[in-house]
């Protein structure tokens, strides 16, 4: 890896050695600008202020300078003052960031009325109308050829705006402007005239050269021409130079996620066994994808992170027991012919006053990539939310990983909330990741904080980036899994887009007996951290898994929806050594079987010649036989409990809604199973049966499929 | 006796109105703007525009010269903040003219030129977003010191070196893509 950069560095010290005589014109240029510039004493505006952040965050600061006529007046005249150009303002196509047509550019003349429109091109293709070669702008001129200008002349005028050129923004901040324009006024007042009779003149060519005149003198000359300009030729080198495109950010998030479940024979297996799984990251990455326009990839969305990102009122536990299982049968919405069975698990919400002490570790990401401010500002909010309702005998610490691991503030009662949050406000953001070494620290600090009786868990925030110094997620993920036997539990929170490591996370998240939620938003936060807190950090029932053996007689097909990535195999479900997910306190756990009856005109596999239908004496007539078993917290021995699906059991709104967003996520993954059920159908039963909603997470999600089904089309 | 005189000195004396000193610090430094501006923009013809602007409007900028900095430092400013302003316009331009469908077929396009054109050192920041370009530029090209880097571009240090082990990681990925 030395050498890649080692590589890098010796090209690109091999700079091409600059022209002798581009050297000689800049030079004679610097210094005839340097003798004019003597005796005029106005202020340039400050370079230093100028975009120190990225390029794209110059033109979104752009897009908003030119949301009102009078701005686009000002600053366009301040243009023209200097320039003297025609200057064409594509305001409302800008604004939205709608392609603007060559064809119509050419529509609006500001500077009061004076220019013509410049050309009407002919509609090109404005890659081929893009000279390919480096000398465009002399060309262009020469030719002076309409759709060659025209097409030129289309993209120009926003440059212009946005910058007209190095030296008209330096000089153009407002009154300053008038000192480069008063010197160069003779000059520039011809050309000026000339705009107002017509546009497309070609000037000579000597001047667009630049050879002779001072550049300033060329510009106000070449601009007043009408369509071309120095400007122009940087366009002209696009084609050609690719590299210096705003190419977007790479994206280098990665995703877990595995194919969607294909349709079972009961016949040829009977058995279904997945562990529960609590988390809801996929259905945060999908609102952040779907609000930031555009739809989430299949590998993004996991349909049982999305149903369980809800809650649910589904009936509590009886006495003491740790969770109820409701089981509902009704027919499905995107195919008359199945059935879907709904499986709900509600965790019991014990006594928030009686809650074991909670000792918390935040092992935060402070690596350069946190910078942004959905990353550790967003981060610093969230856990300053979370503090409120800590407990003042809860403990806390703060790990943090970037560069070297540190232990930035050593375990703290939650009731000193200033030294708290102080040590919260000074974390910032600088370095690469060093993940590995971060995880151990806290797990060090979250042992000397363990007492018996107290939950510890650390609270892992990061934006998945673990670069330096784990090559292998295997590792730290079986390192992580050694850990969770100390009896410490380990959630990841994700934040920010562009480097979310989604796999890891998860990864990390389920081997480590913890949550993987992603906070976009403070809200999100606030859902995650303050409306489930309990249930994200006191679990009531550990490795809980499912087990549903289909009766063949009742069910010939069947098809869990989602859980893809938390499968299990048979023999997994009975053996105590297999790690599966947790229950939090008052959690719903909600998984959803499609399943379809014998001669049912929506089999999709034929039944076999030769296969003999299996005789069942117990239980005919039901569907199934759900199986599940769970720990109670640290211990190791699993507790069984047994329920027949009769088939009998009703529906509810819960269970709807959790069907209408099971099909919400199958349409984002563009599933093979929803025949001609669409977006529209998704939404009316959700809408139907959003139910009371306190929060309001449900009718959010009504809005993200009327999103989704707007960006589909 | 100027050829001897530091660059902070001639900068102050060029922005009194100088000129024997700004002819000596435009002469000294005309080739480290090309170098730099080549690098940041990838195309020759391209970096000589760049630093013919940049000579052009050098006096002008004098004007803000204030000695806090070394002048080198200020310079490599000034130059990164004329090529951002280059690839402004440029994206704006493009985007304009084309919308953005035509905009990412034609981005497509060239970026698969640009592979087919097998020249390393092109794919290499082709890969790159443009924050990565810049520090790749100073802190290899130029040999900044992260620090240095982090001044110029008005970031961190520790943001400079996550950007570094994030161009290791591009770098690695796109050697191992090569080998297959």
């Amino acid at each position: 890896m030395t050498d890649d950069l080692d590589d890098l560095r010796a090209a690109l010290k091999a700079a091409p050695a600059p022209d002798e005589d581009a050297k000689t014109r800049a030079m004679r240029l610097a210094m005839e600008n340097f003798d004019r510039l003597q005796g005029s004493h106005e202020a340039s505006r400050s370079s230093e202020d100028r975009p120190r952040a990225a390029p794209l965050n110059g033109v979104r600061r752009m897009f908003q300078y030119l949301t009102s006529r009078p701005a686009l007046a000002i600053s366009t005249s301040a243009a023209a003052l200097l320039i003297g150009v025609a200057v064409i303002l594509p305001v409302a196509d800008l604004r939205i960031g709608k392609p603007v047509v060559p064809t119509e550019a050419p529509k609006e003349v500001p500077v009061a009325k004076k220019a013509e429109p410049m050309v009407t091109p002919e509609p090109a293709p404005a890659t081929t109308a893009t000279p390919t070669g480096g000398e465009g702008a002399t060309l262009t001129a020469e030719t002076g050829n309409t759709a060659q200008s025209g097409a030129d002349a289309a993209p120009k005028p926003d440059a212009e705006v946005v910058a007209t050129d190095e030296l008209a923004r330096a000089d153009a901040s407002d009154t300053a402007s008038s000192a480069v324009v008063a010197e160069s006024a003779p000059e520039a007042e011809a050309p000026m005239e000339m705009a107002e009779e017509a546009a497309p003149v070609s000037p000579p060519v000597g001047d667009l050269v630049m050879g002779a005149e001072p550049r300033l003198r060329a510009e106000a000359k070449m601009e007043g021409g009408g369509t071309l300009g120095y400007l122009a030729a940087p366009s002209t080198s696009i084609a050609a130079a690719p590299e210096v495109m705003p190419a977007p950010v790479e994206n280098t998030e990665a995703y877990s996620n595995e194919a969607p479940n294909p349709v079972k024979v009961t016949a040829e297996e009977p058995v279904s066994t997945f562990s529960i799984d609590v988390d809801t990251a996929s259905y945060a990455v999908v609102r952040s994808s779907l609000t930031g326009g555009y739809l989430p990839t299949p590998e993004q969305v996991r349909v049982e992170e999305m149903v369980n990102y809800f809650p649910y009122a589904y009936a509590a536990p009886e006495g003491d027991a740790a969770f109820a299982s409701t089981v509902s049968v009704m027919p499905t919405p995107w195919n008359p012919g199945t059935r879907l069975v709904t499986i709900g698990i509600q965790g019991a919400l014990p006594e928030v006053a009686a809650r074991p002490p909670l000792n918390l570790v935040f092992l935060i990401d402070t690596s350069g990539s946190m910078e942004d401010a959905n990353k550790l500002p967003l981060l610093k909010q969230s856990l300053s939310l979370m503090l409120a309702e800590l407990r003042p005998e809860d403990q806390v610490s703060i790990v943090t990983y970037a560069g070297s691991a540190g232990l930035v503030l050593p375990p703290t009662a939650a009731k000193d909330r200033a030294a708290i949050l102080a040590s919260l406000e000074n974390l910032s953001a600088g370095g690469s990741t060093a993940g590995a070494a971060g995880l151990e620290l806290a797990y060090q600090v979250a042992e000397g904080m363990k007492a018996d009786g107290e939950v510890t868990r650390i609270l892992l925030a990061t934006d998945g980036d673990f670069n330096v110094g784990i090559d292998d997620p295997e590792g730290l993920e079986a390192y992580v899994a050694r850990k969770r036997e100390t009896g410490t539990y380990l959630s990841v929170l994700g934040f920010g887009r562009g480097n979310l490591d989604d796999a890891t996370m998860q990864a990390l998240a389920q081997n480590g007996n913890g949550t993987a939620a992603y906070i976009d938003t403070l809200s999100e936060a606030r859902k995650v951290l303050v409306d489930q807190l309990s249930g994200a950090l006191f679990p009531i029932a550990d490795d809980v898994k499912i087990q549903v053996e289909w009766n063949p007689a009742t069910v010939a097909e069947y098809r869990l929806i989602g859980y893809e990535t938390r499968s299990l195999r048979r023999e997994d479900f009975n053996n105590d050594k297999v790690d599966a997910g947790e229950i939090g306190a008052g959690t719903q756990v909600t998984a959803i079987y499609e399943v379809t009856a014998p001669g049912s005109d929506a089999l999709l596999n034929d039944p076999l010649r030769y296969g003999a239908a299996t005789a069942t004496e117990d239980g005919a007539g039901e569907l199934g036989f759900l199986r599940l078993r769970w720990k109670a917290p640290g211990k190791d021995t699993s507790t069984l409990v047994e329920t027949p699906i009769t088939g009998q059991e009703p529906a509810s709104t819960e269970t709807r809604f959790a069907a209408a967003i099971a099909g919400f996520g199958q349409l984002l993954q563009g599933s093979v199973y929803l025949g001609d059920w669409g977006w529209d159908e998704a939404i009316a039963l959700a809408v139907a049966n959003r139910g009371e909603d306190a929060f309001g997470y449900r009718i959010e999600a009504v809005n993200l499929m009327r999103l989704a089904e707007s960006l589909s089309r | 006796m100027l050829m001897d005189t530091p660059d902070e000195m001639l900068a102050t004396a060029a922005a009194g109105g100088d000129r024997a000193a700004f002819a000596v610090l435009v002469g000294r430094h005309y080739d480290r703007i090309h170098g730099l501006a080549w690098r940041l923009t990838g195309v020759k013809a391209e970096a000589e525009d760049l630093t013919q602007d940049i000579c052009a409007a050098l006096p002008v900028k004098l004007r803000n010269w204030r000695g806090e900095a070394r002048f080198t430092t200020w310079l490599y400013r000034v130059v990164v903040n004329a090529a951002h302003d280059l690839r402004r316009r440029q994206a704006t331009r493009l985007r304009a003219a084309q919308g953005w469908g035509d905009w990412e077929i034609a981005r497509q396009d060239e970026i698969a030129v640009q592979a087919e054109a097998s020249d390393w050192l092109a794919q290499a920041m082709t890969r790159l977003s443009p924050e990565l370009r810049d520090t790749v530029a100073l802190v290899l090209g130029e040999e900044m010191t992260q620090a240095e880097a982090g001044v110029v571009l008005g970031v961190s240090e520790g943001t400079i070196a996550w950007r570094m082990s994030e161009v290791k990681k591009r770098l690695r990925a796109m050697a191992r893509e090569d080998a297959k």
